[in-house]
């Protein structure tokens, strides 16, 4: 059986079973797709794997609008990751999502440069290897200040959407750091370099969990995740911490922070 | 609990950016973008990630607002006295004044359909070629 059947199948029987009010997934659109709370009774033929969504947000959304909700999701691994991230900060809770592991195709391993193109338990799909970020791999080759021209050149064509931000999985704050006007100047176009995007990019350290959706979402094509993944290769080196990878891992900045006898 | 994302159009520029409307339990409450979107090929500007706020905004105009004269608060009407007002008034202005004292801005928030009947109104019904766009104001 097919990718997608099964997991029309592994959906239909969890609905059916009645342990979840509903499952996120995607909805056929046209030749696109759209997030969808697929519920029993609904045409699960609808039901399609690509293009992706961001979904963890919608989750957390979802699970927040009603407190006695039990939901089910079709969970790639970066959702999965993007999911443990969000537990460990309190924004959502595992306990009422019920994972349907779906692990990701070469097809879609390669749109993503991923490295990590599957979830803990795959129950849906065959487990590929992940791949090396060619583009990474490219960018450490460049002197600092070759570099730190390459940045500059891509952040001058920031249109300061803030899609990036908007889009993030990890992105849970009620009020903005990059909205304040202390630090990111309102009305200025394009935003000064490099203050906005670096405090974007820190903010992504120990969070950022590789789905890519911020540069699917930037209108002026900057290849914002070659700087988050270089940010996250050096969180794995400083403090052993991998996004995504275990809810008991405690975030390494929270921890230090606190260390500090704050 | 009913979830799903309602394709349009954003509505803020003439661009026709693919915009889906996250709808929860009947209320709009967010925006994603339309992947693969032949326009907007999945992207969105600050617009139109935001375009969702208004759809429930206070502010909103709900109703037609008419002024009883120079200098007066706005008062709500209904459309046919706003409409009613507005014809006899440009009317008047353009026996008193002539056509040419009357300019027209359509808008990129309209249609093609929309612009091109306020552009008919304005040359054909009024008389007047002073035909612009709103950024121009």
């Amino acid at each position: 059986m097919d990718r997608i059947s099964l997991l029309r199948e592994v959906v239909r029987d969890l609905l059916m079973e009645g342990q979840v009010d509903g499952v996120l997934a995607l909805r056929a659109n046209g030749q696109s797709s759209t997030p969808h709370l697929f519920v029993p009774d609904d045409d699960l033929s609808e039901l399609v794997l690509w293009p992706k969504y961001a979904l963890p947000r919608t989750m957390d959304m979802l699970l927040a609008a009603s407190p006695d909700v039990r939901l089910g999701m079709v969970t790639r691994g970066c959702e999965e990751r993007g999911l443990i991230e969000l537990a460990k900060r309190n924004q959502v809770d595992l306990g009422r999502i019920e994972m349907i592991g779906l692990a990701c195709s070469e097809q879609e391993r390669d749109q993503c440069r991923c490295a990590w193109p599957y979830p803990t338990h795959v129950q849906v799909g065959e487990q590929v290897e992940g791949i090396a970020d060619a583009l990474v791999a490219e960018h450490e080759k460049l002197s600092l200040e070759e570099r730190t021209e390459f940045w500059r050149r891509q952040f001058e064509r920031c249109i300061k959407c803030y899609a990036c931000r908007t889009v993030c999985p990890q992105c849970f704050c009620e009020v903005c750091v990059l909205e304040d006007d202390k630090w990111v100047e309102a009305g200025v176009l394009a935003p000064q370099f490099p203050s906005y995007h670096l405090i974007r990019a820190y903010h992504t350290v120990s969070k950022c969990v590789g789905c890519m959706e911020c540069e699917a979402a930037c209108p002026a094509d900057i290849p914002l995740t070659v700087l988050y993944t270089l940010l996250r290769q050096d969180a794995e080196e400083m403090f052993e911490y991998v996004p995504g990878r275990s809810v008991d891992d405690p975030p390494p900045l929270v921890v230090e922070t606190m260390w500090q006898g704050v | 609990m009913e979830y799903k994302n309602v394709q349009t159009t954003c509505v803020y520029c003439g661009c026709g950016c693919g915009i889906n409307l996250e709808v929860l339990d009947g209320k709009v409450v967010g925006s994603q973008p339309v992947k693969g979107h032949p326009i907007s090929e999945g992207k969105l500007c600050v617009k139109g990630w935001n375009v969702h706020d208004f759809v429930y905004h206070p502010e909103r105009l709900t109703t037609p607002l008419v002024r009883d004269g120079k200098g007066q608060a706005l008062r709500e009407a209904t459309w046919e006295e706003a409409l009613d007002l507005v014809a006899s008034r440009l009317s008047q202005i353009k026996v008193e004044s002539g056509p040419d004292a009357v300019g027209f801005f359509a808008s990129a928030k309209c249609t093609n359909e929309e612009n091109y009947l306020l552009q008919k109104l304005a040359r054909a019904v009024v008389g007047t070629n002073n035909v612009d766009h709103c950024a121009r104001l």
